[in-house]
């Protein structure tokens, strides 16, 4: 990552100790987790992979961390790379064969749809272990005065999960950046505009695609857990279902898909647009920020296909453009 | 023993009714996509706004109930052609894959407004219909009524298609786009008329869903994946396929729920589904 | 005998590439004119610039003295003027008679789709025999018959042939230019556009030859026939 950008991270490391509330803290944790994710999402959101199946990697992520807690008392440490594990490896069953047989477009986001749902209503149907719709607690060990357990991943302190949360998003950031510069980048984009074209001049296709899938659904299922972890509660439909694959989808689009902080600029403007709602006019059913979502990603989609900041770079390399030329 | 297969034929012969009712909506989602090219991801939002539209005639307003049903297929009809106008046209220049981005945008806004609107209660319209009792198995009306309406209308929907020059046009506009101006069709129109079909489907969807299932805001999520996936499985505008694939599901569901728990028998459908797309990505009956 | 379809400086093309320029020419009542020229003079565009499935951007096109700038592409059939397009363009899972109802789109046309549909059976009896035949099943030659059927039924003043002979094995290609022959003695107007010149300076009247977008010589098929540069280039004698 580049040097410049270490006084702007410094500042964000020391924004918990300044900001009034820890209302706000808990915002910053929010937009930094979904951003996270939301910047796994589009690194094939990007390549014209569109996936409606991220609300299955979420979910993944989420419950087998929560279950293997509960269940075994399998410490996060380890559940957290176990649905890393499950989830990539969901996302090959499903991505290998539609590589494969060059299932893009409409199909491979409806096949991914599919195992969206598929996830959610397993999730729903083995109630007596996840607790159904109503959602499950991780076991909470911060009693008797405890604040704080590193073998259960659970602070009382919110600070320390911004942390965690912060590393994570730099993370993502670099992951994306990566990609961004690899040879990946430039397969995939070959492969966007033309398929048999670019198999016929050596690129793998189906390995390239699968190995962004895989980086992609690896990078959400973290963030579910990360998520469930600092929610302290997970729940089918907030995350896994359909709900949550199109708020990801809205979201990156809104922020803009190809741009490295696209996601995250996504992630800021959906939870401004919530939370504003919700303190500004005391929105209680949640259903206002949704209307007004669905009506912005129709707006978004027909005037500014290229997202908020997609679209500030599109300017400001216009305006450069004409007092240069 | 014989009990249990009693049940199990019960619960197939309940799978074919509800086969029936989901070959109708995935026939109009297919219609769509075969002539537009499009995916209405918010197939399932119009039809719960027909529900709504029905319930509302009929339960507050006191309508009769075939009153009712009319209002609510001219309803989500007029939807389809406003959803056309509004936000299909504007981008069917666009990527395809924005064109079901912005039906997805519909299918959230719908569904919030909806519970803006109407709130998150389950309404039931209250229209009890008796059950068709033979021996041991008892059917209830609204589900034999609503497969044979489904029926009915499919059947219609086919002599037009085949017999009208509209129809034909429809149909012909899938296969070769481009020239439809040398025989005289204009597709702007033929886009409209569609649209106003697929709606008119969806609403009629909406009044044989209602009187078998509460309505609330979410329950086009209970309908929609299940309707694209019926058409993908069929392959997308293979109105046939949709046909089968709809009947295959609903046995998977009806089947899946009785033996195990009604969420596995999703499971079991959405799993066959995406087995099937590698097996067959082209569609049970389409041709590579 | 007065112009049916006329056309003055005509440019056209796709995006920035220009196919046209400043194209002149007329098709008289009664008449079969062709325009020949080699691959990529931007024949094909020509007549899909006169049936408006590409945008004019310079000159005018008339048909019976009527600008059809003022008219939508949907309604151009109205005007009298039908098209085969290239590669004939049938709906392949349509049947033949399908095909050929789709052909008789227009109201007007509706009205008289029995008669005509019989008048079709009669010129290319195979067609009849093939009715209820899938359309993209049909042979090359039996294509081309139901596309030019399918152009017959809207009953045109004046129809538009695109490279009829084109893809067909070299025994088609001569009943494909038979059938031009009847269907001129039907005493229909008839504007083609072909490759194949020596073959279609047998059947028209008149010929215009198209290069590079723009008209080169223009003359009665016997002068063209004979003109050295026409025998030199595309004749192969």
């Amino acid at each position: 990552m580049d040097k410049r950008w270490w006084p702007s991270l410094a500042v964000l490391a020391v924004l918990p100790w300044i900001v009034p509330s820890s209302y706000i803290v808990h915002l910053m944790v929010q937009v930094l987790l979904w951003s996270f994710i939301y910047t796994g999402w589009s690194l094939m959101g990007r390549f014209g992979l569109v996936s409606f199946g991220h609300g299955a990697f979420m979910g993944i992520g989420a419950y087998v961390v929560v279950l293997l807690w509960n269940v075994y008392g399998l410490s996060p440490w380890i559940g957290i790379p176990l649905g890393i594990v499950l989830a990539v490896a969901v996302a090959v069953l499903i991505g290998y064969p539609c590589f494969r047989f060059g299932i893009a477009g409409h199909y491979f986001a409806l096949v991914t749809l599919a195992l969206t749902e598929v996830v959610r209503s397993v999730i729903v149907a083995l109630r007596d272990t996840t607790g159904g719709s109503l959602g499950i607690t991780p076991t909470n060990v911060l009693t008797d005065g405890t604040t704080w357990s590193i073998t259960a991943v659970q602070f009382a302190d919110k600070r320390v999960f911004f942390y965690i949360a912060l590393a994570f998003w730099v993370f993502g950031i670099w992951v994306w950046h990566r990609v961004d510069r690899s040879m990946m980048r430039y397969a995939m984009e070959a492969i966007g505009s033309d398929e048999q074209a670019s198999a016929s001049v050596g690129v793998n296709v189906t390995r390239t695609k699968l190995t962004i899938t895989m980086i992609s659904a690896a990078l959400t299922a973290l963030g579910g857990a990360l998520f469930g972890q600092y929610q302290q509660y997970v729940n089918p439909d907030t995350v896994a279902g359909i709900g949550v694959s199109l708020q990801i989808v809205f979201a990156v689009i809104a922020g803009g898909m190809f741009v490295r902080f696209g996601p995250t600029v996504g992630a800021v403007f959906t939870l401004l647009l919530t939370e504003g709602l919700r303190v500004g006019i005391g929105n209680k059913i949640n259903a206002l920020d949704s209307t007004i979502y669905g009506l912005m990603l129709i707006l978004f989609i027909i005037y500014m296909p290229t997202g908020i900041l997609g679209k500030w770079f599109e300017k400001m390399r216009g305006r450069d453009g004409a007092a240069h030329g | 023993m014989q009990i249990f297969d009693i049940f199990l034929l019960e619960t197939i012969l309940n799978g074919i009714l509800f086969g029936g009712v989901l070959a109708l909506l995935a026939l109009g989602l297919n219609l769509i996509f075969g002539v537009i090219d499009v995916v209405w991801i918010c197939y399932a939002e119009l039809m719960m706004l027909g529900m709504y539209t029905v319930f509302f005639m009929h339960k507050t307003h006191g309508l009769p109930l075939f009153a009712a049903f009319a209002i609510g297929i001219a309803v989500v009809s007029v939807l389809g052609v406003l959803l056309h106008v509004l936000v299909i046209r504007p981008v069917l220049a666009s990527e395809p894959i924005n064109q079901l981005l912005v039906t997805g945008g519909v299918l959230t806004f719908l569904q919030a407004a909806a519970t803006l609107a109407f709130g998150i209660d389950f309404r039931n319209l209250g229209v009890s219909m008796p059950s068709l009792v033979l021996g041991e198995i008892s059917l209830p009306w609204s589900r034999i009524s609503a497969a044979l309406t489904a029926l009915v209308a499919m059947t219609a929907l086919f002599l037009f298609l085949k017999k009208t020059y509209l129809g034909t046009a429809i149909r012909a506009i899938s296969q070769d786009r481009a020239i439809m101006p040398l025989m005289g069709v204009n597709p702007a129109k033929i886009y409209l008329i569609t649209s106003a079909i697929g709606g008119g489907l969806a609403g009629l969807g909406a009044c044989l869903l209602v009187l078998q299932y509460d309505v609330h805001p979410a329950i086009g999520l209970t309908f929609g994946p299940l309707t694209f996936m019926v058409c993908v499985l069929g392959g997308l505008g293979n109105m046939l396929g949709g046909f089968i694939a709809a009947f295959i599901f609903a046995q998977l569901i009806s089947v899946g729920g009785f033996y195990f728990h009604l969420e596995w028998g999703y499971v079991m459908a959405f799993g066959f589904f995406i087995i099937m797309m590698f097996v067959r990505p082209q569609g049970l009956l389409g041709v590579k | 005998m007065s112009a049916m379809l006329e056309l003055s400086d005509v440019s056209a093309g796709y995006g920035s590439f220009q196919a046209l320029f400043n194209v002149s020419l007329e098709v008289n009542t009664g008449e079969a004119v062709a325009v020949i020229g080699p691959n990529g003079a931007g024949k094909s565009t020509l007549l899909r610039a006169i049936s408006k499935l590409i945008d004019v951007t310079g000159g005018s096109i008339r048909m019976d003295g009527r600008h059809l700038a003022e008219v939508p592409a949907h309604e151009i059939i109205d005007l009298g003027l039908s098209q085969v397009p290239e590669h004939r363009r049938l709906f392949p899972r349509l049947t033949v008679e399908e095909n050929l109802r789709m052909g008789a789109y227009p109201l007007a046309a509706r009205a008289r789709f029995a008669e005509r549909l019989a008048m079709v059976y009669e010129l290319f009896p195979r067609m009849k025999e093939r009715r209820d035949q899938a359309a993209g099943t049909l042979s090359g030659g039996e294509q081309q018959m139901c596309a030019i059927g399918r152009a017959l039924m809207s009953g045109p003043k004046l129809l538009l042939l695109d490279e009829p002979s084109a893809g067909l094995a070299p025994v088609i290609v001569q009943s494909i230019f038979d059938m031009i022959r009847k269907i001129r003695s039907e005493g229909y107007t008839v504007m083609i556009v072909e490759q194949n010149v020596r073959q279609v300076l047998k059947v028209v009247d008149r010929a215009y030859l198209l290069e590079v977008g723009r008209i080169k010589l223009s003359g009665s098929a016997a002068e063209l026939l004979s003109s050295k540069e026409i025998q030199k280039a595309y004749v192969g004698l």
